[in-house]
């Protein structure tokens, strides 16, 4: 194989890899604003999933890309506020609820696939050819052809337009959110007030700060996040629709805000790495050694995310005293009373 | 204003009415997102009542779903208890089937029936335990977070599986089918009453379990360490022995349902072989507040459910998804409902709350105590 052909498969491996990690940050951001805020919800794979499927259910038949965003967002934002109710104003056990809000998400997402509201089962339907080619628009893609031939800047041009510049406006748009977030979150008051109610809700309502209206805020906003997670992979990854269409990635999501302990810009780099080990296995080719290696099987390339995950918790629960572990309160209902 | 006040305690029957008022709402509720679907919710519910109670088949399937949901949620609670939120049923379960099937694989096939399946229960118990193990140790010396730990080790538990199905443990004589080789006929449990006996052993574990949480010293321990550690430590307990010998007993009876399903029901190991039961029965051991003989109840109805979709789907052509929903539905409202069991809404001019801020830094580490105040209503 010759060099020029493996820079371009690299190229093309970390394109797909983005691609396909895009749905992982964006469940991601959401799932670290409703963790940030003391809320665990294992419901990330049913509120994706719900996203999923109203979102492509409106996408067929309005034909809007916006109308199926807002669906999406509508039906993982219900999901998100059922649980919010739930664990916040009557203060059930958070992770109970999220598991119950998980199959109640599966449920939903899987009936409305099988029912024939739109005449036939929407599994017999495809992405509209309008919203597919929306997609297809690539703002940072340029000509390059003038400039590939010439000695050394050209093929770095090449693979850099290979590797970045070949995405939609989405994947642009959710880095830049993942980078707003992380702005919002460590440079703004309401940043400091939503990590404060995480931290510690008692001394937050001591401040003055509204606890339980945060908490709803960013548990649904979080919910609407991962509906938009879902609803790309339905569109745009797959373009069709199948039961169960996210396949365990809601519980990756999970895992992700761990391996990158809450932190929206580590999100950015995380799912990348977690979406590289999922399209790993296509590109093995290239590296016979590897390929035929136990631990570049793809079983245990899919297994990867979780291990790490696991060293990541384990590293830094492990690690001196003082060592941040997560919000504080995470998982634990706000008593107001009890203050 | 309106501000949450602490009720009275309810009398249990009062409770329990709620309770069951909450079911109904959920399924009520349920039925509601069904007309917007587009199915008759009325007919829905009466052919999966058919489809449940209507044939001695219909019943016995259900008790053949309820019989891994109950052994879980047994191996849960004891878990729960100790405030140990082991959600890594699943992977426990089916790690117990990896290790049962282990045993089968080094055994000659031709080996007596009940001696293999005592070996493979132990060995299911074994791999459960060992499964379970792994963040209890975390938990107990680094205070490592168990939730999202026995999260995790669900699905590296999964994925190993599969990598086995596909590739170590293929069955070479499956004509490049990835599936591996059926456990020995013999070592198949045997029927009663046309149910296998996975019934008789969970109905033993429940009585186990209840005498065992209820009656003994480890059961005792077990529940101090759950209501507060710091008491356990002034009462001179080994808290980290109780912890860890506690949560590898939790996983070894998730594992021992692993080999129930393997023996009873599948017959060969796959990566699906939880089915997502080990979930399932996290939500009937709340739902039962942890006591052992509601969890019989409680996975019998969360089987029915299931059992009664299965039917509408083959015969009305109704997704079995729906059960999710339905289910979904009750769960919110039953979770729901315990608010009201504990609490009221009381409208009221604001009070000062001066006089309970002086604990104001404990507080956080105080409600990690309540947060499982259903479990310890009993």
């Amino acid at each position: 194989m010759n060099d020029n052909l493996i820079y371009v498969t690299i190229a093309l491996f970390i394109a797909s890899a983005i691609r396909i990690s895009l749905p992982l940050l964006l469940g991601a951001l959401g799932e670290t604003i409703t963790e940030r805020a003391g809320n665990l919800n294992l419901g990330v794979e049913g509120m994706m999933l719900m996203g999923a499927s109203a979102g492509f259910l409106t996408a067929v038949r309005t034909q809007s890309v916006l109308l199926a965003l807002l669906a999406a967002m509508l039906a993982s934002g219900f999901g998100a506020a059922l649980y919010g109710m739930l664990t916040i104003t009557f203060r059930t056990n958070q992770i109970v609820t999220g598991l119950a809000l998980t199959i109640f998400g599966t449920g939903f997402a899987n009936t409305m696939g099988k029912a024939s509201v739109l005449g036939k089962p929407l599994s017999s339907h495809a992405t509209p050819a309008n919203i597919k080619s929306f997609f297809a628009i690539k703002p940072l893609s340029f000509d390059i052809s003038a400039i590939e031939g010439k000695p050394v800047i050209g093929p770095v041009i090449k693979f850099i337009s290979t590797a970045f510049l070949q995405h939609n406006i989405y994947v642009y748009g959710v880095i830049l959110l993942a980078v707003l977030l992380t702005v919002f979150l460590y440079k703004t008051r309401a940043g400091l007030n939503l990590r404060t109610v995480g931290e510690n809700p008692y001394a937050a309502d001591s401040a003055g700060i509204n606890v339980i209206r945060i908490k709803y805020t960013y548990v649904i906003a979080g919910g609407m996040l991962c509906g938009l997670a879902g609803v790309y992979m339905s569109m745009v990854n797959i373009g069709s629709w199948v039961d169960n269409i996210t396949a365990g990635r809601g519980w990756i999501v999970v895992a992700l805000v761990i391996f990158v302990r809450w932190d929206p810009l580590k999100a950015i780099l995380g799912s990348f790495f977690f979406g590289a080990l999922e399209v790993l296995k296509f590109y093995l080719d290239i590296v016979p050694a590897l390929k035929s290696s136990l631990f570049f099987n793809m079983y245990f390339l899919e297994m990867y995310p979780y291990i790490m995950t696991i060293i990541v918790l384990v590293i830094t629960y492990a690690s001196k005293k003082g060592t941040w572990v997560g919000p504080a309160s995470l998982s634990l209902p706000y008593f107001r009373e009890e203050r | 204003m309106i501000r949450i006040a602490k009720k009275d305690d309810l009398s249990g029957l009062k409770a329990n009415l709620l309770r069951v008022s909450a079911v109904l709402l959920g399924m009520i509720a349920a039925g509601i997102l069904m007309l917007f679907i587009g199915f008759d919710p009325v007919v829905t519910y009466r052919e999966m009542f058919k489809g449940t109670f209507g044939s001695s088949y219909g019943l016995i399937n259900s008790v053949n779903i309820a019989i891994p949901y109950l052994i879980i949620a047994l191996g849960i609670s004891i878990a729960f208890s100790m405030k140990f939120w082991n959600i890594g049923a699943e992977g426990q379960l089916v790690m117990g089937a990896v290790f049962a099937t282990y045993v089968t694989r080094i055994l000659p096939p031709e080996t007596n029936g009940i001696l293999l399946m005592v070996l493979m229960a132990l060995a299911g118990m074994a791999g459960g335990a060992f499964w379970a193990l792994i963040p209890g140790l975390f938990k107990a010396f680094s205070n490592t977070n168990e939730t999202l730990f026995t999260l995790m080790m669900n699905y590296v538990a999964i994925k190993f599986t599969l990598y086995l199905r596909s590739i170590l443990w293929k069955d070479p004589a499956a004509k490049g089918f990835p599936k591996i080789a059926s456990i020995p006929v013999q070592s198949r449990l045997p029927k009663v009453f046309g149910i296998h006996i996975g019934w008789i052993i969970a109905l033993i574990l429940v009585v186990i379990v209840f005498v065992l949480m209820k009656y003994t010293k480890k059961g005792y321990e077990t529940r101090v360490v759950g209501a507060s550690e710091n008491t356990a430590h002034y009462a001179g307990m080994n808290v980290k022995k109780v912890l860890i010998s506690g949560i590898m007993l939790s996983g070894a009876i998730c594992g021992l349902a692993g080999m129930v399903k393997l023996n009873g029901m599948s017959y060969t190991l796959s990566e699906a072989i939880g089915g997502g039961d080990g979930f399932t029965a996290i939500i009937v051991a709340w739902l039962a507040q942890l006591s052992a003989p509601v969890m019989v109840l409680v996975s019998f109805l969360f089987a029915a459910l299931k059992q009664g979709a299965q039917t509408i789907e083959l015969t009305m052509k109704i997704p079995s998804s729906v059960t999710d929903i339905i289910q979904g539905m009750i769960l919110f409202f039953a979770l729901g409902s315990e608010f009201f069991i504990r609490y009221r809404f009381v409208l009221d001019s604001r009070k000062s709350h001066i006089s309970s801020s002086e604990n104001k830094g404990s507080s956080a580490i105080e409600s990690s105590g309540k947060i499982n105040e259903g479990g310890d209503h009993q």
